[in-house]
């Protein structure tokens, strides 16, 4: 129960002594090290931090971080969360998924979250797969992937978690990679620093049911060739300098060669202007990834916090009507006597 | 001169018009004006499930029935002695209820050709003798109306919306009900706008001194007010009582009341209610679906509010999953189920007890919560209340049944005095509980889990759906899921110490029979013994507000009565339960119509019983 002085807090304070049971090699020990270095940034003691998660390998997250954690059903876990920043704005709440626990059963109350702003951070971990049923397929996985549940392959067109975030009218949305421990460190600090709902997604791999999925953006030898790292205000050039992404005809994002491309037609990121730009760079890759992705914040605005929109109604009724009076309100209307 | 006054114990007034017709709000303010007068009453609402119902239609018929009396009552009344038909659907629509003597008034002007046929009338029934049996009473409603407002310059169709105005006069009038009180209502709710408030005013003096003036009537009738103890009264529905008993649940326990709802008929009222209450610091939020509302709100109460989620049936399949969560956290969240007949969507505006199993066992798993039921409008106030300790003080779920009849019915109440509302202490942990460490669910004598909140320095915890230990570890030992379930059953059992005694209701203890209810039934089971009563014959009542744990004499109250029979607006489930735990030959008296029991339905069940 020590560290609980903000000042000296490190990442063993954030550790419970629960014994960590993912898979070894699963990208989900490479996350939690980098969150629990990162929280004693944060300057918050660790018993004004919630973690809710929802079911699936992700879910056992909340057992890891000693914070105050509730491990929900399946799903919920922006629901649950909603009530908590809601009732407490004081708190930091952070919520841990999965892609099929996000975006499957429980896509009505990730998007509902996203659009209100509700203050809660959300890391999907993205696997584009079923890990703790033993590997179906996911609402992530790319068509024609062969599961136990598609032996003949998937003919579900797989989500864009990012796209889907960015149309849920996401105030903050970015991606990054399990075992980039830099990048993920960079993005948790701007989603945390941000006001409202964050949506992070974490490529993960389960090496278990679906080795190497990122291994284009995971990999040394390839991820300089394929990460696309955004950067606000700022031309998006990767591979080494080689390449861009550069405004085509019709205005089609493209992939080129910095070299035989005009230099006013590269993009600029801008994570503040219009969702289109940010929807145009989720879609530069094809699914899987296989090729060059983008990764790094998309998109960052402004909107009211949903928990602070709420008590500023409250305290602008208080102030019109006077604080409650519920004795004056059981009388209020018609009343009679009986003496 | 004055025309002379009969003297009547009760009058049961059905007002029938189109749903365009503004019959709900002449009933509330028949109503209020009568509650006013000290008179003991109980209303029923009964409209139709679609928001316009094509105009003029026996579908489309809305309508406000309310019995009124010089005694204690304790059901709208089975038929009216006074119907208010404002067109031909409506008394074709009605007239089964209507036993012959009964009066009639109708809108004679909405008896054209083309609204008969509207109504299904191959001939007028108000010339072709098919009413003989009835004292009627043909009054061109609209045409008046359309001339005592013909000054104030609206369009024709305004000018005929005030007609309900004028059957609220001309029937206020009647029953002596005093004018100042619509006429005050008036003032308040359309002072601002000046030619509507002319109009409405214009068109109910109109018919009350229609009364007084033409020859039509000869007599106006006299309730005197009913017997009730000292106090400040007022009337009160069920939805309100709901929604100021969860307020008042909130303020006793000192925790912020934090409602999320997804709307659905008929438990939108109590969002609706809860929602202009801002100024008591009440979050309400309507979620995306009813499995979100359930999360947030136990999510608040994991956060250190009082989490409440209100849905009605369809609701309730869906919020089974938090629920369970609830069980398994034990942490207090109150789930209001305003009940509506079923299975699937039903009929949303009728009324039925049909969840009550669902409630006790609609869940996977052992996981058992507490449930308690309202028994009638005002009652819902002191239920919602009872509700709202046992969760806090047990840290569970708690299912509050009401229903639609419930929600919508209104009726007198003596209001409390806010310092008498019984206190809830939420006993927030606040220090380690084993040594320096803190166990989430390390139990106290009354085998609670401690409560602790996030932000609380030194008990962080986490808990969850998994099976735990006490220290809050994740475990899959089979003594501690046996120990552990067997801990959460005893919990919930425990409560019965906690809660009062059933109270049976036997004038000289002999009695055969014991009639047996929950929820609305109450005033129909009362009404019925009264008569049964009355008739020289003996008959106990009892009425159970908590269905889980039951009372802890229930076993010997029901084993007392060689008969005991159970009225349910369901197939028999209370009458499943008592059989099942106290083995007593129960039966039941079902009805599933969308609508409350009569109280001569019940007087006849209890007749038949005895004389078998
Ligand atoms: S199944 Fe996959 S995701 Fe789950 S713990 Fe194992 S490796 Fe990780």
């Amino acid at each position: 129960m020590g560290g609980e002085t903000v000042g000296t807090l490190t990442k063993k304070d954030f550790a419970t002594s629960n014994e960590v049971r993912w898979c070894p090699g699963c990208g989900d020990y490479a996350i939690l090290a980098t969150v629990q270095s990162f929280l004693p940034e944060l300057g918050i003691p660790p018993h004004r931090i919630v973690f809710v998660s929802g079911i699936g390998c992700s879910g056992r997250f909340t057992y890891y971080v000693d914070t105050y954690g509730v491990h929900g059903i399946h799903g919920r876990a922006p629901a649950i969360a909603t009530g908590i920043a809601t009732a407490r704005p004081d708190l930091s709440v952070w919520v841990v998924t999965g892609d099929g626990d996000a975006l499957s059963i429980g896509g009505n109350h990730l998007i509902h979250a996203l659009r209100r702003n509700v203050n809660i951070k959300i890391l999907m971990f993205n696997n584009q797969i079923y890990g703790l049923t033993k590997g179906q397929y996911s609402p992530t996985s790319e068509e024609g992937k062969v599961t136990k549940s598609t032996p003949f392959g998937s003919v579900d067109h797989p989500f864009n978690p990012i796209a889907l975030a960015l149309g849920a009218e996401a105030t903050f949305v970015a991606r990054s990679i399990d075992n980039d421990r830099q990048h993920l460190t960079e993005v948790l600090r701007r989603a945390a620093a941000h006001r409202g709902a964050a949506f992070i997604e974490i490529y993960q791999n389960c090496n278990v049911f679906n080795d190497g999925a990122f291994d284009m953006l995971r990999e040394k030898e390839h991820a300089v060739h394929n990460q696309i790292r955004l950067r606000h205000g700022e031309p998006i050039i990767f591979d080494e300098g080689r390449r861009c992404v550069s405004v085509g005809e019709n205005g089609r994002l493209v992939i080129t060669e910095v070299a035989n491309t005009l230099r006013d037609r590269i993009v600029v990121h801008d994570e503040r202007g219009r969702p289109s730009l940010a929807f145009a760079l989720a879609h530069t890759a094809g699914h899987g990834p296989t090729e060059p992705t983008c990764i790094g914040v998309f998109r960052e605005v402004q909107r009211p916090v949903y928990g602070e929109a709420i008590a500023a109604q409250i305290k602008l009724a208080t102030e019109r009507l006077g604080p409650g009076d519920l004795a004056k309100l059981l009388r209020s209307g018609d009343t009679w006597s009986v003496s | 001169m004055a025309k002379p006054v009969v003297e009547k114990d009760r009058v049961v007034i059905r007002f029938a018009g189109d749903s365009g017709d503004g019959m709900q709000l002449t009933g509330d303010r028949f109503t209020s004006a009568t509650a006013v007068l000290g008179n003991d009453l109980a209303t029923l609402p009964d409209f139709p499930a679609e928001i316009r119902a094509p105009a003029g239609t026996v579908h489309g018929v809305s309508a406000f029935q309310i019995q009124f009396a010089s005694e204690d009552i304790t059901t709208p009344g089975d038929h009216p002695d006074v119907l208010v038909a404002m067109n031909p659907a409506a008394l074709r629509a009605e007239l089964k209820l209507v036993r012959p003597g009964a009066t009639i008034i109708v809108n004679e002007d909405a008896f054209t050709q083309r609204n008969l046929e509207r109504a299904g009338y191959t001939s007028n029934p108000l010339t072709d003798g098919s009413l003989d049996a009835y004292q009627v009473y043909r009054v061109p409603m609209t045409s008046i109306t359309v001339r005592a407002v013909e000054e104030l310059g609206l369009t024709r169709k305004e000018a005929e919306r005030a007609k309900n105005m004028f059957a609220l006069g001309l029937v206020s009038w009647m029953f002596g009900r005093p004018p100042e009180v619509t006429l005050d209502w008036l003032q308040r709710k359309f002072g601002d706008k000046p030619q509507i408030y002319d109009a409405n005013v214009a068109a109910f003096r109109a018919g009350y001194n229609f009364g007084e003036t033409t020859e039509l009537f000869a007599q106006r009738y006299e309730v005197k007010p009913a017997p009730a103890e000292p106090g400040t009264y007022r009337n009160i529905s069920g939805a309100a009582a709901l929604a100021w008993g969860l307020l008042a649940a909130a303020e006793r326990s000192g925790l912020r009341l934090f409602y999320a709802s997804y709307p659905i008929t008929p438990a939108s009222e109590l969002l609706h209610e809860l929602s202009r209450l801002k100024n008591f610091g009440v979050i309400t939020l309507q979620a995306e679906d009813e499995i979100a509302a359930a999360g947030m709100a136990l999510g608040a109460s994991f956060a250190g509010d009082l989490g409440v989620t209100g849905t009605s049936g369809p609701g309730m399949d869906l919020k089974a999953e938090t629920i369970g969560l609830a069980v398994a956290l034990e942490l207090p969240l109150v789930v209001v189920d305003v009940q509506r007949a079923g299975p699937s969507t039903g009929m949303p505006t009728k009324t039925e007890q049909s969840d009550l199993l669902l409630a006790l066992f609609g869940r996977h798993g052992e996981s058992p919560i507490p449930v308690v039921a309202a028994r009638s409008p005002s009652h819902c106030f002191e239920a919602a209340l009872e509700a709202v300790r046992i969760a806090i003080e047990y840290r569970t779920p708690v299912i509050l049944l009401a229903d639609t009849f419930l929600a919508n019915s209104s009726e007198p109440w003596r209001i409390p005095e806010v310092e008498d509302l019984p206190r809830i202490d939420p006993d927030f942990a606040t220090a380690p509980n084993a040594g320096r460490e803190f166990m989430p669910y390390l139990r106290d004598e009354r085998l609670r889990r401690p409560w602790a909140l996030p932000g609380t320095p030194g008990l962080r915890h986490r808990i969850g759906g998994l099976e735990k230990d006490e220290a809050g570890q994740i475990s899959y030992d089979p003594e501690n899921h046996q120990r552990m379930t067997e801990l959460r059953a005893a919990k919930v059992a425990r409560i019965a110490e906690d809660i009062p005694p059933l109270e049976v209701d036997d004038p000289d203890g002999d009695a055969e029979p014991l009639a047996r209810g929950r929820g609305s039934s109450h005033g129909a089971i009362r009404a019925a013994a009264r008569r049964v009563r009355e008739r020289g014959r003996k008959v106990a009542t009892a009425h159970l507000v908590h269905l889980n744990p039951f009372p802890r004499n229930t076993g010997e109250v029901v084993r007392r009565y060689p008969k005991v029979l159970i009225p349910e607006m369901n197939m028999g489930q209370l009458a499943l339960l008592i059989r099942a735990r106290y083995l007593v030959d129960a039966r039941t008296v079902a009805k599933v119509k969308g609508l409350p029991f009569f109280a001569e339905e019940l007087e006849d069940a209890m007749m038949k019983v005895m004389d078998e």
